[in-house]
This record gives structure tokens, C-alpha cells and sequence, in this order.
């Protein structure tokens, strides 16, 4: 089990050794060894069956990390149903975007470099699904949190790129607080931040330390995932390369907090307060995103604000209570399927286009690159939910649950959620009429040609899976069955079905025709330069519902002006009383230094002074 | 005679030789007040080992004596080296470690 994480560490830290000297060979070994860590996820996985039920869990205590006192944790690794989805994802997915970058990063000079965080990534991540404490999994968020900053600043050559790097690191940071308050919190309530005694401990703590560990957990849930509030980070993140996108900031990484929640359920269980916090990020999250997914022009964007929204409908299964579990993490997995195979697809599109990303100067590409076109659109398909596809079984699943939560709450966050739908429908109709249908709007100068087969290969496969993950995940409740000794869902399996369904299939259905329908109409023609004379909604969604001004006005300029103050302060209080201090000792020394003349005869009058005083003070003391 | 009056003799010497190093500039004046001090100081040891009836003192005064004469060969040799490079024996022209 630890070589899972071991041989991709090791690959990181010798690509990035060895220097150039590797540049020939390092990207087939990171793919080596990205693929060994799938085959070893598979070969685990299939020797969990061996098991039944809870014995499936599997630990394997590497070293004793800390003890001091009655505080103990082991750095040791858990190998559960839960952890199990997660390193096929990650590992599975991993290497084929491993595979797709030998091609999409060819020409760039540093690929050895690329592949080494790559594989650092991968190691970092398989330590956050797989550390059996809040402390190991500490280690691998913060690790994930470094892959990510290195590669979306890949070519921090460009200021820009440069800039989004650092605003993803911050934004994450803000989250981070969050966990490691968690961590506290539950080391004063409970004595242990290991999940097992965390959760041993959670059904006799008080509600208000739950609330708390919830509240904080969610936070660094939303910094890692880009949910509402610290969502901002995601859309410049699309700075990195494509692959990186696709893996990163689509597939693995941001859905890092759902597994923290889902991984946390004994703490959501027990606190309902903490529950609706989640659900409420979640629900703003996947409107917000939506919304902002309508205006962009960035392909690369459109698909970034369409990966906050997903994700958001997965915090919002999470907080529908223990039956949600399960479907966040089933969405989670078909999500990681066609949201990567579409980032592939995106990453092809720009291949072929010189790097352009405007999806005003694409039209008609399907006929110069049909496997793209198709994998795109299988995805397209996916995220739409319409069946048999995948989303099909993981979307209408979180939908229904979230109208079968009863009363005034189920109805707002599942017409939310329907809502969501409806908007998902159209910015992705849009997406795809933009660059694949259409008339031709790009320049005579590019040459738009279907990619090699290292690219569209894995595009392939990911498009498979986008078609047939959901059905597989769900046949006779297989995932559901499968999560059950993790996420405790059995009591709440028989809730009452408020909704067939069937209906609320017929609804998603019916609403995506809905979205789907009008952007078709409304994209007959395209403008090759977003139209001034909009709408104020369309201004709203374009300005990314002023996420960035708000952010500014409310955090960064206050903070600049805080740091303004410190830094004169600092200059002129601290400093200043250091430098008093010295002017203090020289102007006392430049009285003390006239002394000093070098004629003896001053000297020999000094030393007999003393002995004066001396003799003086001795004769009065002994009198 | 009162003895203590040789004691009076002694610290009008030793005081005479103070002033001695303390005013004149001539190296050679000041060596010769230090040594007027150190004797002053003998006629005190001498003294009080009279008054005190042993040899003490006496014994003292002689190494003094002893410790005076290594002074002076090496405190001529100072000065006698200075006078060769400076073409002075003022002490206060030989102030090289001011600044």
C-alpha cells in the first residue's frame, strides 16, 4: 500500500534531481510508474473482495510520527471502500492524462520538469485519500496544494500565470486554517485526530464542537474545492496546462473536500446545523457556477466554471445526510470521468488552434476533428444527464435526493438543483455549438487538425467512461452497497420517497431540453466579438458575479492598507526604538571616547584615582 | 625620634613621586619617579617591619628591589627604542594607539 504513494514521490524527487539529464526519458518514466500506482489500486481493489463488509478496511502503520504525552499519531495509511474509489480515480485518470501530456506537452522544453510534479501530485494526492488521521491527510492536502501551485504557474514566465499561481496557493491557504482549526478542535474534544477515534468520540461531544469541527472542515472544504466563498481561485486557474486542468482542477484535486465530508460523515451526522451550512455552500456554489459558465468565452473557463457548479451539486449530496454520501461520491466519479475527458478534448481543440481558447474564433470544427468532437460530445452528453449516460445516474440521483428531503427545504434545493440543471444545459450547448457546430469563424492562418493518438487515446477511454460509469456504479446499488460500512447509510436508505424516481428524471429531462433548446436558438449565429450591448445579467455572469470585485473592495485592499500600516509602524515604532537605542549608546560612547586620548600621563592619573576611590571606600568600610 | 615619622618621610616620597609621573613629560623623569615610589614604598615595608618587630617587611623590601631592577632593564630599553625612532623621549608624543 505505500508504495502507492512511495514510487511516484521517489519519480518527483529524481526527475527534479536529476536535472536535464533526464530530459529524454523522465515523462515515459512518470507515465511507468503513474501506471504501476493503477496497477497496484487495481490489484488492492480486487484483493478487498477476499473480504466482507467493514474487514474490507485495511491499515498499514508506516512509523510513529509524534509522541508527546497522551498525544500520539502514527503516520499510517488506510485503505478503505472510500479510499479505494479514490486511487483508481486518481491513479486511473492520472495515468491517462500521463499519457495525453507525453503529446500536449512535446514541444515545451521543461516537460521533464512537468512530469515530475505530475507525479508528485499523484503521490500527494494518494496521501490525503489514504492517511488514516486529519494529520495524514493534512500532509497530502498541503502536498496537493504545492502540486497544484507549481503547475498552474508552469509558465510563470507569463506575469499573469504567474499571479493566478499565487491567488490559488492564498485562496487555498484561507481553506487550510479551516482544517487545521478542525484539527484542534477535535484534539481538545476528543484527544485524537485520528478518523477512528474521532468518530469514536463524536456521539458524546457537545453540538457546538461539532458544529465548530463541521463548520471549520467545511471551509477548508470550500478552499480546496472552490465552493462559495473562496471559489474565486478556480477560473485564473486554468493558467496551467490543459492536462493539468483536467487532472487537477477537474478530475482529483478539487474534489478533494467532498472526500474530506464524505470521509467526516460521523461529524455532519451529528450535527444538523453543520449540514445545512453544507448544503447552502453547496446550492449557492452550483447556481453560482452555472451562471458564471453561461458567459464565458474561454473554453478552458467555461469548463473551470462548470467544474465549480458539479462540484457543488456533490457538497450539496453530501449535506442531504447519510443516503447523500454515496451519490456525491458517484457524481464525483462520473464527473472525473467526462469533465476530464472534456478538458482533453478542450486541450485538443487548442492544439489544434495555435492555443486559442476564444470559442468565438472555433465554428465547425467536428468535420477537422471528429474523434474530439465525438469524445466531447459523449462527455457533453454526461454532464447533461441524459440516459443512459453517466450524469444521468449521478445528477438525477442527487436532484431526487434533495427534493425527498421534505417540506419547504426540499423544494428549494431541488428546484435549485433542477434549476442548476437547466443552466448546465444551456452553457454547455453552448460550449459545444461554439466550437463544434456552426460556420467556420477562425483565421485562414490556422490549420485545425485532429490530434496524435497519445491524445485522443486516453480521450477515448475517458469518454467510455463517461458513458458507462454510471450505469456500472449503480447497477443493482453497487457503489451505494459497496460505501455502506463508511458512510453508516443503512437507517437512511428507507426514507420516504417524496418524489418518484421517475419524475424527477422526466423534470431534469424536460428542463435540460429546456437549456439545451435555447441556446441553440440563441448561438444560430455567433458574433466573433462578444456583443457590448447585453443584458445586466449577462454583465453580472461576465464579471464572474463580481467575485473579483468584491474580494478587492472587501479583503485585498483592506488587507494592503493593514499591511501599509504595519509595515510604518514597523519602520518607525520598531525600528525606530532600535534605532534610539543605537543612537542612545553612540552619543554615550562619543562622550565616554574622549577619554580615551592616548596621552599615559591621563591614564596614570585615572589609575591613581582609583586607588583613591579604592583606598577611600575600603578605609570607610572597615571604620 | 618618633618611628612613625619615617612613615610621614615615605608618603611625602611616594606622593612626590605621583606628582612626578602625573606632570613631567621626559620618559626618563617619570621612570625615575616611579622608581621614587617604589622606594618610598620600601621605607614603608622597612618601617613597619620595626614596628612590628620581624623580618617581614624587610624581606618584602627586597623584592621589591629585585622586581625595580628587571623594571629598569626593560623600561630603559623602552624608552631608549623610542628615543632611536622618535627622536623624543616626551610620553606624549608616543601616543600611536589614539585613533
Amino acid at each position: 500500500m505505500v508504495y502507492l504513494i512511495a514510487l511516484p514521490l521517489f519519480s518527483a524527487g529524481l526527475l527534479l534531481l536529476l536535472g536535464r539529464i533526464a530530459d529524454k526519458w523522465g515523462h515515459l518514466l512518470a507515465t511507468l510508474v503513474s501506471a504501476s500506482t493503477f496497477g497496484i489500486g487495481v490489484a488492492e481493489f480486487f484483493a478487498m473482495h477476499k473480504h466482507t463488509g467493514a474487514n474490507r478496511a485495511a491499515t498499514q502503520k508506516l512509523f510513529e510520527w509524534i509522541s508527546v504525552g497522551n498525544f500520539k499519531v502514527d503516520a499510517s495509511l488506510l485503505l478503505d471502500q472510500l479510499s479505494i474509489c479514490f486511487v483508481l480515480l486518481i491513479t486511473g485518470v492520472g495515468t491517462l492524462i500521463h499519457i495525453y501530456s507525453i503529446a500536449y506537452m512535446d514541444h515545451d522544453k521543461d516537460r521533464r520538469r512537468f512530469f515530475a510534479y505530475l507525479n508528485l501530485f499523484i503521490a500527494a494526492m494518494l496521501l490525503l485519500v489514504l492517511g488514516d488521521s486529519y494529520l495524514n491527510l493534512y500532509v497530502g492536502w498541503e502536498g496537493v496544494g504545492l502540486a497544484s501551485y507549481l503547475l498552474i504557474g508552469f509558465w510563470n514566465q507569463n506575469p499573469t500565470y504567474a499571479v493566478a499561481a499565487k491567488k490559488a496557493f492564498i485562496a487555498n491557504r484561507v481553506g487550510d486554517v479551516g482544517l487545521s482549526l478542525a484539527i484542534m478542535i477535535s484534539f481538545a474534544q476528543f484527544g485524537s485526530v485520528s478518523f477512528e477515534g474521532v468518530k469514536a468520540g463524536a456521539p458524546h461531544a457537545s453540538p457546538a464542537a461539532l458544529t465548530a469541527i463541521g463548520a471549520m472542515l467545511l471551509l477548508a472544504a470550500a478552499g480546496k474545492s472552490a465552493q462559495f466563498p473562496l471559489q474565486s481561485w478556480l477560473g485564473d486557474a486554468m493558467a496551467g496546462p490543459t492536462p493539468v486542468s483536467a487532472l487537477i482542477h477537474a478530475a482529483t484535486m478539487v474534489t478533494a473536500g467532498v472526500y474530506l465530508i464524505t470521509r467526516s460523515n460521523f461529524i455532519f451526522d451529528a450535527s444538523s446545523t453543520a449540514r445545512i451550512l453544507v448544503v447552502t455552500v453547496g446550492t449557492i456554489t452550483l447556481l453560482f457556477g452555472a451562471i458564471v459558465g453561461t458567459a464565458k468565452d474561454d473554453i478552458k473557463k467555461a469548463l473551470a466554471a462548470s467544474t465549480m457548479s458539479q462540484i457543488g451539486y456533490m457538497i450539496l449530496a453530501t449535506g442531504l445526510g447519510p443516503v447523500g454520501y454515496a451519490f456525491a461520491i458517484m457524481h464525483l466519479l462520473t464527473h472525473g470521468f467526462f469533465k476530464a475527458g472534456m478538458f482533453l478534448g478542450a486541450g485538443s481543440v487548442m492544439h489544434g488552434m495555435d492555443d486559442e481558447v476564444n470559442m468565438r474564433k472555433y465554428g465547425g470544427l467536428a468535420k477537422f476533428m471528429p474523434i474530439t468532437a465525438v469524445t466531447f460530445g459523449l462527455g457533453y452528453l454526461a454532464i447533461l444527464g441524459v440516459p443512459p449516460f453517466a450524469g444521468f445516474y449521478s445528477k438525477d440521483k442527487i436532484i431526487e435526493t434533495a427534493f425527498n428531503q421534505g417540506g419547504g427545504k426540499g423544494i428549494i434545493l431541488g428546484g435549485a438543483a433542477l434549476l442548476g440543471a437547466a443552466i448546465t444545459a444551456f452553457y454547455m450547448t453552448r460550449v459545444v455549438v461554439l466550437t463544434f457546430a456552426g460556420a467556420r469563424r477562425w483565421k485562414d492562418g490556422s490549420h485545425p487538425h485532429e490530434s496524435s493518438v497519445l491524445m485522443w487515446g486516453p480521450m477515448v477511454v475517458l469518454a467510455i467512461g463517461s458513458v458507462a460509469s454510471g450505469f456500472l456504479l449503480s447497477m443493482g446499488s453497487s457503489l451505494v452497497n459497496w460505501l455502506q460500512p463508511v458512510v453508516n447509510a443503512s437507517h437512511a436508505t428507507g426514507g420516504e420517497e417524496l418524489m418518484k424516481p421517475l419524475v424527477v428524471s422526466i423534470l431534469a429531462l424536460g428542463v435540460v431540453l429546456l437549456g439545451a433548446g435555447f441556446a441553440i436558438t440563441k448561438y444560430r449565429t455567433v458574433p466573433e466579438v462578444a456583443p457590448e450591448k447585453v443584458s445586466i445579467f449577462t454583465k453580472i455572469a461576465r464579471k464572474d458575479i463580481y467575485q473579483d470585485v468584491f474580494n478587492d473592495a472587501v479583503l485585498v485592499k483592506p488587507g494592503t492598507t493593514l499591511t501599509a500600516g504595519l509595515v510604518a509602524t514597523d519602520h518607525n515604532v520598531i525600528d525606530g526604538a532600535v534605532r534610539l537605542v543605537g543612537w542612545v549608546i553612540a552619543e554615550i560612547s562619543d562622550v565616554l571616547r574622549k577619554i580615551q586620548n592616548g596621552y599615559v600621563r591621563t591614564y596614570a592619573l585615572t589609575m591613581f584615582a582609583g586607588v583613591l576611590i579604592g583606598a577611600v571606600i575600603l578605609w570607610v568600610v572597615t571604620a | 625620634m618618633d618611628i612613625s615619622n619615617y612613615l610621614y618621610l615615605s608618603v611625602i616620597l611616594f606622593v612626590i613621586g605621583a606628582l612626578g609621573v602625573l606632570i613631567r613629560r621626559n620618559a626618563i623623569v617619570i621612570f625615575m619617579c616611579i622608581e621614587l615610589m617604589l622606594n618610598a614604598s620600601n621605607l614603608a615595608l622597612v618601617t613597619f617591619s620595626r614596628i612590628n618587630g620581624n623580618l617581614d617587611g624587610q624581606v618584602a623590601s627586597f623584592f621589591t628591589m629585585v622586581v625595580a631592577a628587571c623594571e629598569v632593564v626593560v623600561g630603559l630599553a623602552i624608552i631608549v627604542t623610542i628615543y632611536r625612532s622618535r627622536r623624543s623621549a616626551s610620553v606624549d608624543d608616543a601616543s600611536l594607539l589614539k585613533n
